[in-house]
């Protein structure tokens, strides 16, 4: 009877998930003709600086997003139950409206000609260049996986027994011990779950930095959307690129795993 | 007193206007072991968390050797709690759970290995440092719960219900552990529990409370032969409480009936409780017109308990009365209660 019952989950698994895994998988092997190659690979390390660049704007935004997640988290969790829901469905809010939207929003206010530098402007400041820089990127990024770091953080935050804070206290510790020792490290979990969930999309991201970064800073999902979309058309390529991108997203999201201390579902969370 | 620890000088406490806390005055004495019992609600844990310092009282005091310490935060008390949920630090391994306090004060290394193997000796899990307390059972995260408490040798101990998650034999195995623990550390020990025989059993001194009023203070002896009113005769063991006037010392009237009995200090025609325990009342079978004269009822039902017959009575005085003895009698039977003047204690009425 539960094996019945998982079949559906089974047939989803398998149409959803494996099957494109394993097409990518084929892809990457494959040259052009259809035999086994790997010649794409050799081709993605010429894209080294691509990849360099993806990750460490990824990692800036990430660890923007801790740097203001937490705290936001943090705050929230000790406030009141209603002040809590409403504070949870304004940070939810933007979510609802279309990604391309708000980011063509960002667009505008950051453009040469812009609302930003238009009202710097009444006070003989600027124009400052923003937009189409790597910083425009970065916050593009930010702004649009801020709430997945949040919400993680927060989730697990909440949940902590205030009596184990109270145990602390108990025992001795001021408020900066309580947090460093005992709330913070509880937390941790949720810390994972955030920066797993704002790194990943960050990495593979093309539409902010097309619009927000111009296209001049090739990120690696500009490079892969190429490979299947664009110009460059060549899947082989693509698919190789993806792997590898899976690849490192995976060896990174374990090492960290491991030095967090947290345990395995905190990053599948 | 110069040995009075722990003073509460009208202590009042309330939540949203609710008064959970009434004016409480309590004196606990070095190296006592006090326990606060009463009914779920009646501000037990509320007077708990107050000593340790997590609740501010609305006004009153609380004096720890004589000095007041009302907005001294918890962290700079020397009194510490074991929490009704053990509250165990998960992210650490049984060992830096016990060492936490001991870190915060910044002792050296070696002493904090010494004095957290005797403490988890002095609990009777020696080789239990390296586990990780989510895989403890009930009864082994209680016991790290107070060596995590005791291994910073606090003046005075916290204990909230701290045995009512356990099952009964383990319960009973831990009061007994609990006491030698208490002897072996000599510092107070303020319980809360509801579970009167745990009060009884375990405490120097009982402290009965309900609706945030003390009702007693005394010994567990005291408490049960002696009880104050009938509130306390109740919750300690079970008793028949019936209503009665005391027509002058050493005479009451209830059941219809007048009763010779060793209290005395009332008004005259005073109504009172009158409170008879179970295991105090003798019966007799009956035939016939036997017992003409004498308080008489029905057997109704007769229930095996263990050590005695648990048997209800249902009287020819309207009252359903409570009987505790060893020898059985049957259903349907007629049966004569019989009381003797020193098992028949009066009460002042409480509303
Ligand atoms: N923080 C709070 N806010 C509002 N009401 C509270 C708060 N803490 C306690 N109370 C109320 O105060 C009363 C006494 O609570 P307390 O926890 O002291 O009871 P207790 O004697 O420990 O009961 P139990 O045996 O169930 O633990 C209860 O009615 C409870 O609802
Ligand atoms: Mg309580």
């Amino acid at each position: 009877m539960k094996k019945l019952l998982s079949v559906p989950y089974v047939v989803w698994m398998a149409v959803f998930i494996c099957a494109p895994m394993a097409l990518v998988v084929v892809y990457a092997f494959s040259s052009a003709g259809g035999g086994f190659t790997m010649r794409n690979f050799q081709d993605s390390a010429n894209y080294a600086n691509v990849f360099l660049r993806s990750l460490s704007l990824a990692a800036i935004a990430t660890v923007i997003c801790l740097v203001i997640g937490y705290p936001v988290a943090y705050a929230l969790s000790r406030e009141g139950e209603r002040l809590q829901s409403v504070v949870m469905m304004l940070i939810m809010l933007p979510m609802w409206m279309n990604f391309l939207l708000r980011t063509y929003a960002w667009m505008s206010l950051l453009e040469n000609n812009g609302l930003i530098n238009n009202f710097l402007g009444l006070f003989g400041l600027g124009p400052f260049r923003m937009i189409n820089t790597q910083g425009a990127v970065v916050l593009g990024m930010v702004y649009n996986y801020l709430p997945f770091m949040i919400l993680p953080i927060y989730s697990v935050i909440v949940k902590i027994d205030p009596s184990v804070v109270d145990a602390s206290r108990d025992l001795g510790a001021n408020s900066y011990r309580v947090f460093t020792r005992v709330t913070f490290p509880l937390s941790l979990p949720g810390v994972l779950s955030g920066v797993t969930m704002t790194f990943v999309p960050s990495v593979s991201t093309f539409a902010i930095s097309k619009l927000l970064g111009g296209g001049k800073e090739l990120l690696l999902g500009d490079l892969i959307e190429m490979q299947f979309l664009g110009s460059a058309y060549n899947p082989q390529l693509g698919s190789a690129i993806s792997l590898v991108m899976m690849v490192l997203i995976l060896i990174l999201m374990s090492l960290m795993n491991k030095f967090g201390g947290g345990s395995e579902d905190a990053v599948l969370l | 007193m110069s040995d009075v620890r722990v003073r509460l000088v009208n202590l009042a406490k309330a939540f949203d206007g609710e008064t959970v806390l009434d004016r409480i005055n309590l004196d606990i004495k070095d190296r006592e072991f006090l326990t606060l019992l009463g009914p779920s609600g009646c501000g037990k844990t509320t007077t708990l968390r107050m000593i340790g310092g997590f609740l501010v009282p609305d006004s009153g005091d609380v004096l720890f050797d004589g000095v007041r310490i009302n907005d001294l935060p918890p962290n700079k008390r020397q009194v510490n709690t074991v929490f009704q949920n053990y509250a165990l630090f998960t992210h650490m391994n049984v060992f830096e759970n016990v060492a936490f306090g001991l870190r915060i004060s910044k002792v050296s290394e070696p002493e904090i290995k010494r004095r957290v193997s005797e403490a988890l000796e002095l609990v009777d899990l020696p080789n239990y440092g390296k586990r990780s307390p989510t895989y403890l059972s009930g009864g082994q995260r209680q016991r790290v719960a107070i060596a995590r408490a005791i291994v910073n040798r606090p003046k005075v101990l916290l204990l909230d219900e701290p045995l009512s998650a356990l099952d009964l034999k383990l319960r009973k195995e831990m009061r007994r552990e609990l006491i030698e623990i208490q002897r072996e550390v000599g510092i107070t020990f303020i319980y809360v529990t509801h579970d009167q025989e745990e009060a009884l059993t375990m405490s120097d001194t009982v402290v009965v409370m309900n609706k945030g009023q003390i009702q007693q203070v005394g010994s567990p002896i005291d408490i049960y032969n002696e009880p104050t009113n009938a509130f306390v005769a109740d919750f300690i063991g079970e008793s028949n409480i019936i209503r009665g006037t005391m027509l002058r010392d050493k005479l009451v009237n209830f059941s219809g009936r007048d009763f010779d009995c060793l209290d005395g200090g009332f008004a005259s025609n005073e109504p009172v409780d009158v409170v008879v325990r179970p295991e105090d009342i003798d019966l007799s079978v009956i035939n016939g017109s036997d017992g003409s004269g004498r308080l008489c009822g029905t057997v109704r039902s007769i229930i095996f308990m263990g050590v005695h017959y648990e048997i209800m009575v249902d009287g020819d005085d309207g009252f359903e009365w409570m009987i505790h003895s060893t020898d059985p009698v049957v259903p349907e039977q007629r049966v004569a209660l019989n009381l003797t003047p020193d098992d028949i204690h009066i009460m002042h009425m409480t509303d």
